[in-house]
């Protein structure tokens, strides 16, 4: 673990190198393979040539996409883990991928929406949705929200959402095809414009995010020390639920269900340095952004000349973890 | 009045009968036929029970017959084997894990039975996709997928003994692994394939024929004869370790059997049916709450609760978006849900 401020500014800084090389790497490397020169030359002077628009269209969106969104996931797992006090919690176990998913799919399906505009926001109101199901659901009962429970209904919610939207997709093979490519999870095929128009929800969540972060150290204490502590914890409670919405709703927007990065950065960034969310957060973002763009650099070679959608890489990378913590305890 | 009644063949088998087990059982049985000749006469073309009986009987008319008999009779069969096997599996799972919540889908069987189909499907298949070998290898393929899933929850859940909560935990990450798996097996394998594992992996019994009810059968009722006749097993290992052990039973060896009994019955409902979920969780529950716990009575409840839920599924799939077909399993999944999560929330309250 990194203990000393000096330390940890250094970590931030190595991992915004390896994040900058995985992208670089995310843009050389693929089915065709291009140079360090080439990827120079298509950024700033570009031509033409295959490999230049190959690099502008196709591989630069996708590397930028893949910081982002991983970023937004493994931020959105941070708080919520801190939230819920659960270290299995993240967008994928929860349901709110599955709800933004479905509504999306609901919204094909009956009203024929096809802008990226309307996707972004039915993604945010579907993934708002079954976080208040989940929450509402394991808030009942005596003992109120434990972790066991609101996992356990994380799973039922997503499970009854996707099979929801299997249904759908079933009866209108038409909108099979226009969301098949966005449903199964990844990063590639994306246009630039798509990151760009749900940027300013990314952003606002990055920075509000960060803005809160000293306030959820606090929440992290117990409700109880919070609320001594003059802190108004349903205020902060309900903020940071907005911005878990936002974080990942904006994330399936782009790039559609993708699990487990945000179950297992979270552990990881905490492991280098421990549990204050003013370093957990950027660590976070730096480490959810580096770890998507490996995965679907993974996801190029693993079926080669096949690709395969990211999302099938991160549930391999991901189970192990989720059982490893499963093992170790949920309740501690 | 006795509320039990004994009943016995020869020296071997002897079951007391519960008068209450015996009434609701014959309530159900009644559902069932009536859920059968409705599924049987509805659809595009609309004959009525007296005519599908008529028809089964052999004297309809020689449409009726053709509509019964290539059409709708075998995804009907299907669905009845398919809901008997899962509900039985999950009776047999919870009784012996003594939770509440397992259930084949719950503990990842149901989706390594999945991933054993897609790679059996994907593996044996030629160029032209046709099977290189017999599909009547199928269910013993997802039988093996069931049972390496089972085992994989079963020895991760294990730390000085399995909690239950572990258990449910790792099996959602187990079926996450599954599902990683079956998407992968699909992108490999020919595209026709994959769009027909889409539609099979959600549940339905879509375009099954005889052939595939003729494999399904005799495995099905095999399997769920020897259930039946190991009640007894399963009654013991309901009472919990010590008792079990002190009743003077090798419990290990037992609870291996039904494991096994329950991945087969698993398996050979997925093989055809597809992942028909939340079936294996419900029919069980249901049936203890109309016959109470004793597996004698609770296993042919549960087994014709699950045949009525599959086929009432498939029902509403075939008939409320017609022409269009939804996947059972959507239907059961869309009620199956809620009703885990009021499980949840009940048994965490006691």
């Amino acid at each position: 673990m990194l203990t000393t401020n000096k330390r940890r500014i250094i970590g931030l800084f190595s991992f915004v190198l390896l994040l900058l090389i995985s992208m670089w790497m995310s843009i050389i490397y693929g089915y065709t393979d291009t140079s360090y020169q080439t990827a120079i030359e298509a950024l700033t002077n570009k031509n033409h040539s295959n490999e230049h628009i190959i690099i502008n269209t196709v591989r630069l969106p996708r590397a930028l996409i893949g910081a982002a969104v991983g970023a937004s996931l493994a931020m959105a797992g941070a708080l919520m883990q801190a939230l819920t006090k659960n270290p299995l919690a993240s967008p994928g176990i929860f349901g709110i991928n599955a709800g933004a998913g479905f509504l999306i799919v609901l919204c094909v399906t009956f009203f024929q929406v096809s802008s990226l505009q309307t996707f972004t926001w039915l993604a945010l109101i579907g993934a708002a949705l079954a976080a208040i199901i989940v929450f509402v659901i394991s808030s009942v009962g005596k003992e109120g929200m434990t972790p066991l429970k609101l996992t356990l209904a994380g799973t039922a919610v997503a499970t009854l959402f996707a099979s929801l939207t299997q249904g759908l997709l079933v009866a209108n093979e038409k909108a099979l095809e226009e969301v098949l490519f966005w449903l199964a999870g990844s990063v590639s095929g994306r246009k630039l414009e798509m990151l760009i128009s749900v940027l300013p929800y990314f952003l606002v969540a990055w920075i509000g995010s960060f803005l809160l972060a000293p306030k959820v150290n606090i929440l992290m204490m117990g409700d109880d020390v919070a609320k001594g502590l003059g802190q108004r914890t349903n205020m902060v409670k309900l903020t940071v639920a907005i911005l878990v919405v936002l974080l990942a709703g904006s994330s399936v927007a782009v790039a559609g269900p993708i699990g487990f990065i945000g179950i297992i950065v979270p552990h990881i960034a905490r492991a280098f340095v421990g549990v204050d969310h003013r370093w957990v957060l950027p660590y976070c973002t730096l480490i959810g952004g580096i770890l998507l763009n490996v995965a679907d650099i993974g996801a190029r070679y693993i079926l080669m000349p096949q690709e395969v959608p990211v999302g099938i890489m991160t549930a391999f990378i991901g189970v192990p973890f989720f059982i490893y913590i499963a093992r170790r305890g949920i309740l501690k | 009045m006795r509320k039990y009644i004994p009943f016995r063949i020869g020296k071997q088998i002897s079951v007391l009968m519960d008068k209450k087990a015996v009434i609701a059982s014959f309530i159900l049985l009644l559902i069932t036929v009536a859920v059968f000749l409705i599924n049987t006469g509805s659809g595009e073309m609309y004959i009525s029970p007296v005519d599908v009986i008529h028809t089964l009987l052999g004297s309809g008319s020689e449409m009726e017959e053709i509509v019964i008999y290539s059409f709708r009779l075998p995804r009907i069969v299907i669905a009845l084997f398919a809901g008997m096997s899962l509900a039985v599996a999950g009776a047999i799972l919870q009784g012996m894990i003594r939770n509440p919540l397992a259930s084949p889908d719950v503990l990842g069987m149901t989706s390594g039975a999945a991933v054993a189909v897609v790679s059996f499907l994907a593996l044996f298949s030629d160029k032209n996709g046709s099977l290189t070998i017999s599909i009547h290898w199928l269910p013993l393929g997802a039988f093996i997928g069931a049972t390496i899933a089972a085992f994989l929850v079963y020895v991760l859940a294990w730390k000085k003994g399995v909690s239950p909560i572990r258990l449910v935990l790792i099996g959602i990450g187990i079926s996450a692994l599954m599902q990683a798996f079956t998407t992968l097996l699909m992108l490999i394998g020919p595209i026709y394939r994959a769009s027909q594992a889409n539609v099979w992996i959600t549940g339905s019994v879509y375009g099954v024929s005889w052939k595939q009810v003729f494999i399904l059968a005799p495995w099905a009722v095999l399997l769920l004869l020897i259930s039946l006749i190991s009640v007894r097993q399963m009654n013991i290992q309901e009472l919990g370790d010590e008792l079990a052990i002190g009743a003077g039973v090798s419990l290990q060896k037992q609870r291996l059997f039904l494991l096994l009994l329950s991945t087969a019955l698993t398996g050979g409902a997925v093989a055809f049916a597809g992942g028909i979920g939340f079936v294996g969780l419900m029919a069980p529950h249901m049936a203890r709450r109309l016959v109470g716990s004793s597996f004698g009575a609770l296993l042919p409840t549960a087994a014709l609760l699950g045949a009525v839920l599959v086929m009432l599924a498939d029902l509403v799939g075939r008939t409320l978006f017609a022409p269009l077909e939804i996947p059972a399993g959507v239907f059961t999944a869309a009620i199956g849900a809620p009703y885990f999560i009021y499980l949840l929330y009940k048994s965490r309250n006691s």
